[in-house]
């Protein structure tokens, strides 16, 4: 994988996942490409996305950038700020509350010195409270990046944030 | 137990063409092949099985509401699984991506969608791999793209991830999506049978129920209609999780006692039954139930409906005697107001107040008139938005009020909860 640029324009592996991404849908129905597109836009630019990225996938679909910029504020995955490297979102809804999702916050918001919202200064974590990610039976949980990590206690939290490399 | 959508999870590599294609996979859809699509419509609905999503609307009915004329068509699988508590489909799809595909090109045939999208939430990103290298292996055996099985049927099938909306669990604001919008549902009439996915008749369904298809044809809709009970046929999964000793998604016949659900599959509750204080059956928007009802409650449509809430999504929520209720309403109430998408006043202003009212009794600030304000702040949801959302944000409210009322009362009488 190329090294991850942080301005558009895509580099030459995501422009042929563009278009494997626009064959999926009607050829008249483009728009249907946003979603994929801001994902895949997020991912090569750095783990956010600028209103510069935004545009360059309102160009790629051919629609103006406000339809752009209306989805990519709808949806809680689109950050519209930059990240951490590590992303760690922690669920506190009902089945994870039940299981003490308070304690794996606690002992997150201690060891990474940061509240739910906040991000390191060395650009290294940012830590948000998340609502229910779909892993209920294996409660507590949380995701870092694209990765859950499940059945959690305050001890496991603690090695998975100690051994990220 | 009859096993139907979890029948091959146990198997090693379950995941792949190869184990699913050596355990009988894709029999059926030749079978389905050579059958007209009203005969495949007609077994689903001599099955009765109905929509495990949440609705609980009869699959075979929805399937036959698709008008016979030349509009392309689409067939939509409902993956978005966000209903709190809810997380049976991941185990379909990173399990047994196949049986998916395979229920999937069945329905298709039968309403003569030629083009299926699977939306699964974007946080399900390795489960959306293994689907996507699914759906790769499929085309590469001929089972996808212009002639399945040589038979020349077309039906091309693509995975399509959400971001996080809950709202987009909500069939239109699904489709919304799908058509790279704002998820905002739409008013119905029209509905998608009708008037879908760019504008032509879709059929919406969830994971389970499209899993489920591959067996009702292989063995009959009539065989289905035995498991179950009445107006409850066939299996359903259960995700059980929160104060029970072995939280899990067990596949088993509606009509199960929740006692026995509890205690013979998810290993008990926490410090046994009598700890028990109240189940959420059926994924957060449906009311609580109280112990007294637990103890004899069975698990089907019906009978979870005249207890006085929904059999939903069928995630078991369970709550011992440690818990504090106007506690875990005021979280799920925070919920709704993250989750309203915006569009309908009463929702959008409603699950505001609701949050703030419940965020204001749980840290001891309530004040009398609060309960009947929390009613009438319900009152002015339910009903009176364009999709379900605003129902599910006003009805744990009121169940908990009509359940657990003295705790509400004592919250507001001593400032402070009354679990220790």
């Amino acid at each position: 994988m190329n090294a991850s640029q942080s301005s558009p324009p895509f580099s030459e592996a995501a422009l042929q996942q563009v278009e494997r991404i626009f064959q999926r849908y009607p050829a008249d129905r483009r728009q249907s490409a946003v979603m994929p597109l801001l994902h895949l836009a997020q991912k090569e630019f750095g783990g956010w996305l600028s209103q510069e990225s935004m545009d360059y996938v309102a160009a790629l679909v051919g629609i103006a950038p406000i339809r752009v910029y209306e989805v990519a504020t709808f949806y809680t995955m689109y950050n519209l700020k930059p990240v951490g490297k590590y992303h760690v979102q922690v669920c506190t809804n009902i089945s994870c509350w039940l299981c003490d999702s308070d304690a794996i916050a606690k002992t997150l918001q201690n060891k990474l010195r940061l509240s739910f919202g906040e991000s390191s200064g060395d650009g290294r974590f940012t830590l948000t409270e998340v609502e229910c990610l779909g892993a209920c039976v294996n409660a507590p949980m949380l995701q870092i990046n694209d990765d859950y990590y499940e059945n959690l206690t305050p001890e496991s939290v603690a090695k998975i944030i100690d051994q990220l490399p | 137990m009859t096993k139907i959508v979890f029948k091959n999870i146990h198997r090693e590599n379950s995941h792949t063409l190869a184990v699913y294609r050596a355990n009988g996979g894709y029999q059926t859809l030749e079978k389905a092949l050579s059958m007209p699509g009203d005969d495949i419509i007609d077994e689903v609905k001599r099955s009765g099985i109905r929509g495990r999503g949440g609705a609980g609307f009869p699959a075979g009915l929805k399937w036959s509401f698709i008008p016979k004329d030349d509009r392309a068509k689409y067939l939509v699988c409902n993956a978005d699984e966000g209903e709190p508590g809810t997380c049976k489909d991941r185990d379909i799809i990173r399990y047994d991506p196949h049986l998916l595909i395979e229920g999937m090109i069945i329905a298709g045939h039968a309403v003569k969608a030629e083009r299926g999208y699977i939306y699964i939430r974007g946080e399900f990103v390795r489960e959306a791999e293994v689907l996507q290298a699914a759906v790769e292996e499929a085309y590469a055996a001929g089972l996808l793209g212009g002639s399945v099985m040589g038979r020349g049927v077309r039906f091309d099938l693509a995975v399509h991830r959400g971001a996080g909306a809950y709202v987009c669990g909500e069939e239109t604001g699904l489709l919304e999506s799908l058509e790279g919008k704002k998820g905002q549902p739409r008013l119905k009439p029209p509905f998608p049978a009708n008037i879908g996915l760019y504008g032509g008749p879709t059929v919406v369904n969830n994971v389970e129920t499209l899993a489920s298809v591959p067996d009702i044809i292989a063995n009959g809709g009539a065989w289905y209609a035995k498991l179950g009970v009445e107006k409850s046929s066939g299996t359903k999964l259960f995700s059980v999780s929160g104060h029970v000793n072995k939280p899990g998604n067990f596949e088993v016949e509606l009509g199960i006692p929740l006692k026995v659900l509890l205690e013979e599959y998810a290993g008990g509750v926490r410090g046994g039954w009598e700890r028990l204080k109240g189940v959420i059956p059926g994924g957060s928007s449906s009311p609580i139930l109280p112990k007294a009802v637990c103890d004899t409650v069975t698990m089907d449509y019906d009978a979870i409906g005249r207890a006085g809430s929904m059999l939903g999504s069928g995630a078991v929520i369970v709550i011992d005697q440690s818990v504090c209720i106007v506690r875990a309403i005021a979280r799920l109430s925070r919920f709704y107001r993250h989750e309203s998408c915006g569009q309908c006043s009463p929702c959008r202003e409603g699950t505001g107040w609701l949050s703030q009212m419940m965020t204001r009794m749980e840290q001891g600030k309530g004040v009398p008139g609060d309960i009947e304000l929390l009613q009438s702040v319900a009152d002015n949801i339910q009903g009176k938005t364009i999709c379900a959302l605003g129902d599910a944000a006003a009805l744990p409210v009121v169940g908990a009020i009509r359940a657990f009322r003295e705790e509400f009362e004592y919250h507001i009488t001593h400032g402070r909860c009354m679990v220790a």
